[in-house]
């Protein structure tokens, strides 16, 4: 076998450089389908639709149920005396101003955290571990059963607890007097 | 440890790795040091392509086995959501799709290269045999794979294919219920063929590769001119005079040979998938109806020779079984080739002009059987009257017999033909 | 020797396309002249696809939001399309069970969702326009593309009712019974004016049978582009390290 002159090396190396980059740009080019692949399907998005809720069923104290991108969101019409017991509340929970990020933009610091002080919309997700607490009107405040961290009646997480957040509020809007629509600003959650 | 070492990170990581794992050894044996012959030619670029499709088929079978659904209410629908909802599915899937056919294509030509070669012949019949195995596995990867679809197409053809292993004496029956799992192809079926297509043979394929190409590397590879580089060695170096090591020089050829191979793939694949009907059926647009058959089954294009010599035959003692075992023998008289060639030659370049003429004969034989394959039999028309000895009307069943024939004895006369006639001399080195 | 085999194993897939056009169908199809850009052909044949097949035929592979990709807003498909209670994000469903659909008609309406890839566009839109009037069937109707098909000629209001005619055919020492269809009378729309309107329905069935289908074309230009500059430099550095192989 002959030896290269530099020339001939050079040139070798110069095209080696040139192949593998427009090669390594090629493989790039063809993972990009597969990744993508991963993504939600249209099912997905489709079954991650908004959901629209009919509060005029809901009596005053009662908690509604919907399921929304799979999870349990709550849709609580709070009594007087529940909205009263968020403002005792604010020394047993660990964000009493509402600072943490997890409701929409324009509800934080609103210690209620709602639209409308009656009826207050949540993810029914706790934020330890992912358990669904139960609701425990006798002592104002959620429950969770898996690991006991315990929410007030605004979702706000108590100290001393395993979790580390608030209930996520999710983005909603009055379509009317009656009528809510729970959707995500396409951040998913 | 060395007190001094020059290039710690990567000369000791490879060192640490060699200490550990022979890839330094790997390396030289199988590329830098594996001297191939100088003279590959076009026919020569198969054998990566192959690797390089099976890896694809891999990968993106991987991929369509996270959204197929393996049943037998869903799988029709699973396979239409994976082209409309997931975000590329549809380009995954054509991959598949156009990938299984493209694998038969460079399969054929590299098992052409070997008849062309006589790559075969001693000492290369086990690599040779590893290759008809693989072929013979590859076959049963697509029939099970075709079935996951769950089209008319995917349900009827593997309703006929097991059918013809009831028409086996005896066990017959029994046979096509064990396959089956149920009495009809059925939702058992389905999910035991997503089994086989999905983990056993593709493992059963890998490791065929692998001992075909350690098989392959253990002996030197053939070359155009069928001489035995091995026989002209540098006495300094030992390194065959004719010989080059794999790296960089085929490496770099097969790499053109992959860009132009996946050139023409993707050509097809965004611009003609279903290739006019036969790299996706229409019928197979269809969901499966156990109700109704289809009015012209035919299976996938590259089944289709053989297919043609299971219609030629005619029913016998009332007896399927010699059209299948006829197909059969059609694939599995490959195996014979290292032992049914008697020429002192190799390659077609210094052949008799006998063997040239049945090697043809060959070659026409399977494209017409293919072709026929495709069509129903009254394709070219009825005589007036049933021929004598050969029998049937149909013009294309009387010449798939004679090309049937024709086939069959390019194998079974080949002892005697390749004795005859007169050989070039080969060179001493290759040209 | 060789080089004549390359060109026997080139020429089989040119052979193959060639030899596939019409799908197996006795009898001359007509030609669908359909464009898959004409977006307002594709909506025009959504139109009529909702308003005139699916009181009786899904499409339950394709889902409603999906006609945004010829040009639809939400609210148009919402507006004009949807039946009362469906979503715009579910599939295109009828209401009745395929069971009293086969009992109602003998079979059940197919699902059309991939209908123009497995019969082609040329057929049904052939199909479409052979309708003519027989006494002797159930619903009154038959089709010289599909005869005694179950489905009724449900466009007869636009095309107006054709009659055929019976001709005695000798072919080949055998006869053979060839039916004439006669011009259509009574219709709203003009033959032109029809033919444009079932062209349209082909064409939205050809999108609902591959909806990526242009995407795929325009991806491909791209590919194929990125490819022939990879083969370039391949060759390339193949000829650079190839120079000193004798």
């Amino acid at each position: 076998m002959s030896n290269p002159s530099d020339d001939v090396n050079r040139l070798r190396r110069n095209l080696l450089i040139g192949t593998v980059a427009a090669g390594g740009v090629a493989g790039v080019a063809a993972a990009v389908p597969f990744v993508e692949s991963m993504e939600p399907s249209e099912r997905a998005k489709a079954l991650g639709a908004p959901v629209e809720v009919d509060l005029s069923g809901i009596a005053p104290g009662e908690r509604l149920t919907v399921e929304w991108r799979g999870k349990p969101v709550w849709v609580l019409r709070r009594t007087s005396e529940q909205i009263a017991s968020v403002a005792k509340s604010d020394t047993l929970v660990v964000d009493p101003s509402v600072r943490q990020g997890q409701q929409p933009t324009d509800l934080n610091g609103n210690k209620l955290r709602s639209e409308k002080p009656d009826i207050f919309v949540c993810v029914g997700v706790c934020t330890h571990l992912g358990c669904s607490p139960s609701y425990q009107p006798e002592m104002d405040r959620f429950y969770c059963p898996c690991h006991g961290s315990k929410f007030d009646l605004a979702g706000r997480v108590y100290k001393g607890v395993p979790a580390p957040l608030n209930l996520e509020v999710p983005s909603y809007k009055y379509l009317s007097e009656n009528k809510i629509l729970i959707y995500a600003d396409d951040k998913g959650t | 440890m060395a007190a001094v070492q020059q290039n710690v990170n990567t000369g000791g990581l490879l060192g640490w790795i060699d200490a550990r794992f022979p890839l330094s050894k790997l390396w030289r044996e199988h590329l830098s040091e594996y001297y191939a012959p100088k003279n590959f030619n076009f026919w020569y670029y198969f054998g990566s392509l192959a690797l390089l499709v099976l890896v694809m088929q891999i990968v993106t079978g991987i991929f369509l086995t996270m959204h197929y659904k393996a049943d037998a209410t869903q799988a029709f629908a699973s396979v239409e959501y994976i082209m409309r909802e997931v975000p590329f599915g549809w380009l995954i899937r054509y991959m598949h799709s156009t990938g299984a056919s493209a694998f038969f294509i460079v399969v054929y030509c590299h098992m052409f290269r070997g008849m062309m070669y006589g790559s075969y012949q001693k000492p290369r019949e086990l690599i040779w045999i590893f290759g008809v195995i693989i072929f013979l596995s590859l076959m049963g990867e697509a029939f099970f794979g075709y079935l996951l679809p769950w089209g008319q197409m995917s349900f009827w053809g593997a309703q006929v294919i097991v059918n013809l292993f009831g028409a086996v004496p005896v066990i017959g029956p029994d046979l096509g219920i064990w396959i089956r799992g149920d009495y009809v192809i059925s939702d058992a079926t389905l999910n035991r063929f997503f089994a086989f297509h999905v983990i056993a043979l593709p493992l059963v394929l890998l490791g065929l590769v692998a001992a075909h190409v350690l098989a392959l590397h253990e002996v030197g590879s053939n070359n155009p001119d069928g001489i035995e580089i091995k026989k002209q060695k540098d006495p300094k170096t030992g390194i065959p005079l004719d010989g080059i090591p794999f790296h960089p020089y085929y490496t770099v050829k097969d790499t053109f040979g992959v860009a132009v191979f996946l050139f023409v793939f993707a050509a097809v694949l965004f611009f003609a998938p279903d290739l006019g009907g036969y790299f996706l059926e229409e019928n197979n647009f269809i969901p499966a109806n156990p109700m109704q058959t289809p009015p012209h089954i035919a299976p996938v294009w590259y089944f289709t020779p053989f297919y043609s010599v299971l219609r030629a035959v005619p029913p016998m003692m009332e007896s399927q079984f010699p059209g299948v075992a006829c197909m059969g023998l059609s694939v599995l008289a490959f195996f014979f080739l290292p032992w049914l060639d008697r020429s002192p030659v190799k390659s077609i370049r210094y052949r008799s002009t006998p063997y040239k003429w049945w090697l043809a004969v060959f070659v026409v034989s399977l494209f017409v059987l293919g072709y026929l394959g495709t069509k129903p039999t009254d394709v070219w028309g009825r005589f007036a009257d049933a021929l004598p000895i050969v029998g049937g009307q149909d013009r294309a069943t009387w010449a798939a017999r004679v090309f049937s024939i024709a086939y069959f004895l390019f194998f079974l006369l080949m002892p005697w033909y390749t004795r005859r006639g007169v050989t070039k001399p080969e060179p001493q080195r290759v040209t | 020797m060789n080089k004549s085999i390359l060109k026997k194993i080139l020429g089989v897939p040119a052979l193959a396309a060639l030899a596939c056009g019409a799908t197996a169908q006795e009898g001359r199809l007509d030609h669908a002249p359909i464009s898959a850009v004409d977006a307002a052909s594709l909506q025009a044949g959504a139109r009529t696809f909702v308003n005139y097949c699916m009181n009786c035929h899904s499409a339950q592979l394709v889902r409603y939001n999906q006609l945004e990709r010829i040009g639809l807003t939400e609210e148009q498909i919402k507006a004009n399309l949807l039946f009362t209670g469906t979503k715009v994000g579910d599939m295109m469903k009828v209401a009745a069970d395929p069971r009293d659909e086969r009992a109602w008609f003998g079979n059940a309406p197919p699902d059309l969702s991939l209908e123009a890839r497995s019969r082609g566009v040329d057929w049904i839109y052939t199909y479409l326009r052979s309708f003519y009037r027989d006494s002797t069937t159930v619903t009154g109707w038959n089709n010289t593309v599909f005869p005694n098909v179950a489905m009724p000629n449900v466009l007869w209001q636009l095309q107006g009712v054709r009659d055929a005619r019976v001709e005695i055919v000798k072919d080949e020492g055998e006869e053979r019974r060839e039916l004439e269809l006669l011009a259509p009378q009574g219709g709203q729309m003009t033959p032109a004016e029809f033919d444009k309107t079932v062209t349209d329905l082909v064409n939205f069935m050809q999108w609902m049978s591959e909806p990526h289908a242009l995407e795929r074309h325009q991806l491909g230009y791209y590919v194929l582009i990125g490819l022939a500059i990879l083969v370039l430099l391949t060759y390339l550095l193949k000829a650079a390290y190839w120079r000193d192989v004798h």
